[in-house]
C-alpha cells in the first residue's frame, strides 16, 4: 500500500481527453475529467475523492460507480485497481430517511 | 399496452392484480395493482422518469431492483421515491421528478 | 433485543439453502431479506439449470426457488421481506430497516448471502433512459411480465448476456446484436449457439461508442476494438434500437463484512472484494460465514451447495451436531461443489486461453468468434455421429458440468461417463426410439434427433423449440443453419409437446437431405 500513497511519486500532468465529459457518479453527476483532474490535485485515495467530489455520496450510495471510480483513479496512478485500498464501508448499507434511522424499535417488554 | 407480454413460452399467462387508474404527471394511466410504478410506466410507453438536478438530463429505469435510485419520481407529493420498487395504488399521483421537485426547473 | 441462533442475511440460492440445513438441525433460524419476494435472482432465471441430479439440472431456476422455498417454511425458517440489514457488527448483531423502524437483533452465528451487483461501463449516453442492466432486463420480463424494449442490443457476452438475450426473444423481443470487446465468446458455447441459430449476429472484439437519442435511446453506435481495446477509427455500425443493455459482470455484494471488519481481499477470480473465508465459508470473525456469490461470483449451483455447507458448518459450530457429522456432510457436498467447479469455465481456468478439450479435440474458433459451430467443425466431436434411422445428435463442444442427456435416455444411446464434464458420446450398438427426452432436458438446447435419409430425398431433424407461438403441423418455412441463415425450405411435420419436456416443445421439420447436419432452427415464412 505505501507505494500506491507515496505522495512524492510522480505521476505526471493531467491530459484532457475526449471522454473527460462522461458521467461516471451517475447520482452525483459526477464526470470522468472531475475524477482525473481530482487526483492530479492530490486525491489519491478513494476516500479522499469521496470527499472531494462527492461520487458515491448520492443517493444510491455508490453501488453503481464505486467500481468505475476506482478504476479511473487507479489508471490515472498507474497502478492496477487491487492495489488501491477499497473506500470504507458504513453503516447505513442503503439510503435511509433520516426519521427512520432515528427511530429504533423499542422492546414490548419496555426495556432500553 | 404493448409492452404487456400476454402469454410467456415458458412462465405461461401471468396472474394480475386488479386493473387501477393512477395519473403521470395529471394524465390517467392505468396499471395493475401491486405491481410496480415502473412497470406500470414502462407498459404505457413512459421512458422519462426524472431530470437531473445539475445536468437537467433525462433519466429512466435503469437497474429496476432498487440499488441505482435513477428511476426515482415524486409519487403522491413524495421526491426520491423508487418507482421499480413501490407497488401501484389506486389514484397514485406519480410526477416527473425535476431535480427533487415535480415542478420544471422553469417554475422553480 | 431479539435472539436467534442464526441470522442469514439475504434469501437467495446460497441463504435458503443455509437456513435448510440449519433449520433441518434443529436451529431456530431467521432469513433476512430486503426485496419484496424471496429467492434472490433465482424467479428470474427462466432456463433449465445445468449440471447433475444432485445439482437440481434440467430443473428451471424459478421452480427450484419454490422448492427452496417450500421446503424452508415446511422446517419453520422464518423468512423476513422488505427488511433491509443495514449494518454488521462484529458481536454478531445486525440492525435492519423494516417498515419505519431499525430493529437490533442478534445471532450466535451469522450467514452472509447478499449475492452481487451488476458491472457497468461507460459511453457516451450511457445515462439515456432505455440503457438498463441485464438484470433489470430479467426483472422486468420474467417478473414483471413487461418487455424491456422493443429492439435491444445486449453487449456482454458472458452466460448473463447470452441467457438474458435468449429470455429477451423468448418474451418477443428483438435482440439486433450481441456485442462484447472482448475477442471470444466469454459464457457457454451452448447459449450462444441457441441464440446464434436465430439469427442474432455476434460481434466480438467490438464495443458500444455511443447511444444516441435525446430523451430516450433511439440507437446505438457500435466500433472494432483493438487489442488494447481502443476503437478502430471505420469500423462504426449503427443500429436502430430503443434499448441496451449491460451484461459486463458481477462484484460481490460484500460491504457489510468489510464493515463488521472481517479480513477482506481483493481477489480478480472472484470478481471484487470479498472476505477471506475457509472452505465451508467461515471468515476471519468467529461465527460470521458467508456463502453465494458475496465470496467469489459463481452459477447459482455452486451458490446453492455453499449455502448447504455454511449451514452445516455453522450447526457444529453451535454445537447442534457433532464435528465427525460435519465432515462426513462437508465431505459429500465439497464433492458435489468440486464437480461443478470442473471444465472449461471452471473458476480456476478462469482468464487461460482453452484450446483443446479434455479430449483433445480442438475447440471451435467459429464458436467463439460468431457463437456457432461451422458446418466443417461440428463433425469432430463425439457426440455427432452418423446412422441409419433417428439417432440423436449431440452438438456438446465444450466441456462444462453436466449430464441430464445421459440420465434421461431410456435406452442408454448416450453416454458422459464418470466425468461430468465430459463430452456426450453415442453407443453404436443401441437403437434410439424417438423419444425426444435428451433434446427436451438438455439445458444447452444442444441435442437435436435427426433421421438422415426418409428414403424419398428428405430428412427429419426434430429441435427444441420455446418460443410463441408455437408452429403448427403442416407449417412452412425455412430451414435456418447454425449461424441463423437460411439454409433450405422446411416444413413443420410434428410438434410434441408433453408434460415431461417441461415447456421445451419439441419440433419436427422436413427439409431436403442433404441439409439433415445443417438445418438447427426454423423460421416461418412472414
Amino acid at each position: 500500500m505505501n507505494e500506491v500513497n507515496d505522495r512524492s511519486r510522480d505521476i505526471g500532468e493531467y491530459i484532457p481527453a475526449l471522454d473527460d465529459d462522461q458521467i461516471i457518479c451517475r447520482c452525483e453527476e459526477i464526470t470522468k475529467g472531475e475524477i482525473r483532474r481530482a487526483v492530479h490535485d492530490g486525491m489519491w485515495t478513494l476516500t479522499e475523492i469521496r470527499r472531494y467530489l462527492r461520487t458515491g455520496m448520492g443517493l444510491c450510495q455508490g453501488q453503481t460507480c464505486s467500481r468505475l471510480v476506482k478504476g479511473i483513479v487507479a489508471k490515472e496512478l498507474g497502478v492496477v485497481p487491487d492495489q488501491l485500498e477499497p473506500a470504507t464501508s458504513r453503516v447505513p448499507m442503503r439510503p435511509i430517511e433520516m426519521y427512520i434511522f432515528a427511530n429504533e424499535a423499542k422492546e414490548a417488554d419496555g426495556h432500553e | 399496452m404493448e409492452m404487456r407480454i400476454d402469454e410467456h413460452p415458458i412462465l405461461g399467462v401471468k396472474e394480475k392484480g386488479k386493473l387501477v387508474t393512477f395519473t403521470y404527471d395529471g394524465k390517467e394511466l392505468q396499471g395493475y395493482e401491486g405491481e410496480p410504478i415502473a412497470a406500470a410506466l414502462k407498459a404505457s410507453g413512459v421512458m422519462v422518469h426524472r431530470y437531473t438536478k445539475k445536468e437537467h438530463r433525462p433519466r429512466g429505469i435503469f437497474c429496476a431492483i432498487g440499488r441505482c435510485t435513477d428511476c426515482v419520481m415524486v409519487v403522491d407529493g413524495v421526491p426520491n421515491v423508487r418507482t421499480c420498487v413501490t407497488a401501484l395504488k389506486e389514484g397514485m399521483q406519480v410526477c416527473t421528478q425535476y431535480g427533487v421537485s415535480d415542478k420544471p426547473f422553469e417554475d422553480q | 433485543m431479539k435472539r436467534y441462533d442464526l441470522i442469514i442475511v439475504g434469501a437467495g440460492p446460497a441463504g435458503l439453502s443455509a437456513a435448510i440445513e440449519a433449520a433441518k438441525r434443529g436451529m431456530n433460524v431467521v432469513v433476512f431479506d430486503e426485496n419484496e419476494k424471496p429467492g434472490g435472482q433465482l424467479f428470474k432465471q427462466i432456463h433449465k439449470f445445468f449440471g447433475s441430479k444432485e445439482h437440481k439440472a434440467r430443473i428451471r431456476g424459478f421452480v427450484i426457488g419454490q422448492q427452496l422455498l417450500d421446503e424452508a417454511d415446511a422446517l419453520g425458517v422464518q423468512v423476513i421481506l422488505n427488511a433491509t440489514v443495514i449494518g454488521l457488527y462484529q458481536d454478531k448483531e445486525i440492525t435492519v430497516k423494516t417498515g419505519e423502524e431499525i430493529q437490533h437483533f442478534k445471532g450466535d452465528a451469522v450467514i452472509i448471502a447478499t449475492g452481487a451487483a451488476e458491472n457497468m461501463v461507460t459511453f457516451d449516453g450511457w445515462t439515456l433512459p432505455g440503457v438498463i442492466g441485464a438484470g433489470a432486463a430479467q426483472t422486468m420480463m420474467n417478473l414483471h411480465g413487461v418487455k424491456p424494449g422493443r429492439k435491444i442490443l445486449m453487449l456482454g457476452s458472458g452466460n448473463v448476456g447470452l441467457v438474458v438475450s435468449y429470455q429477451l426473444m423468448q418474451c418477443g423481443c428483438e435482440v439486433v446484436a450481441l456485442v462484447d470487446a472482448a475477442p471470444k465468446v466469454g459464457g457457454y458455447g451452448v447459449h450462444a449457439a441457441k441464440i446464434a441459430r436465430t439469427g442474432v449476429p455476434f460481434y466480438l472484439s467490438h464495443t458500444i461508442v455511443r447511444a444516441e437519442g435525446e430523451e430516450s435511446v433511439t440507437g446505438v453506435v457500435i466500433a472494432e476494438v483493438d487489442e488494447h481495446f481502443q476503437f478502430i477509427p471505420g469500423t462504426e455500425k449503427h443500429f436502430d434500437v430503443d434499448t441496451i443493455c449491460l451484461a459486463v459482470g458481477l462484484s460481490p455484494m460484500s460491504q457489510l463484512l468489510k464493515m463488521a471488519g472481517c479480513e477482506m481481499e481483493d481477489n480478480p477470480k472472484r470478481g471484487g472484494q470479498v472476505p477471506v473465508c475457509d472452505t465451508w465459508g467461515e471468515t476471519s470473525l468467529p461465527g460470521i460465514y458467508v456463502a453465494g456469490d458475496v465470496s467469489g461470483i459463481e452459477e447459482a449451483s455452486s451458490a446453492m451447495i455453499e449455502g448447504r455447507m455454511a449451514g452445516v458448518a455453522v450447526a457444529e459450530y453451535l454445537g447442534y451436531i457433532e464435528k465427525g457429522e460435519r465432515d462426513k456432510e462437508l465431505a459429500h457436498l465439497q464433492q458435489a461443489l468440486e464437480g461443478l467447479r470442473q471444465g472449461m469455465f471452471a473458476p480456476k481456468n478462469r482468464g487461460k486461453q482453452i484450446t483443446e478439450t479434455e479430449e483433445g479435440i480442438p475447440v471451435s474458433v467459429q464458436l467463439l468468434k460468431y457463437g456457432y459451430v461451422a458446418d466443417d467443425e461440428i463433425e469432430r466431436y463425439p457426440g455427432v455421429t452418423h446412422k441409419h434411422g433417428i439417432h440423436p445428435v449431440m452438438e456438446c463442444t465444450q466441456n462444462i458440468p453436466c449430464n441430464p442427456c445421459q440420465d434421461v435416455c431410456p435406452k442408454k444411446c448416450i453416454s458422459i461417463g464418470d466425468n461430468i464434464t465430459s463430452l456426450p458420446t453415442i453407443a453404436e450398438e443401441t437403437e434410439c426410439i424417438n423419444c425426444g427426452m435428451c433434446v427436451a432436458s438438455c439445458s444447452g438446447q444442444a441435442v437435436f434427433l435427426v433421421n438422415e435419409d426418409c428414403g424419398d430425398g428428405t430428412a427429419t431433424v426434430t429441435l427444441p423449440y420455446e418460443f410463441l407461438p408455437l408452429p403448427a403441423i403442416g407449417t412452412k418455412g425455412e430451414g435456418l443453419g447454425r449461424n441463423g441463415k437460411k439454409v433450405c425450405e422446411a416444413e413443420v411435420i410434428d410438434v410434441k409437446s408433453l408434460k415431461a419436456f417441461d415447456k421445451t416443445n419439441l419440433l419436427t421439420i422436413r427439409v431436403p437431405k442433404e441439409y439433415a447436419m445443417k438445418a438447427r432452427f426454423f423460421k416461418k415464412y412472414a
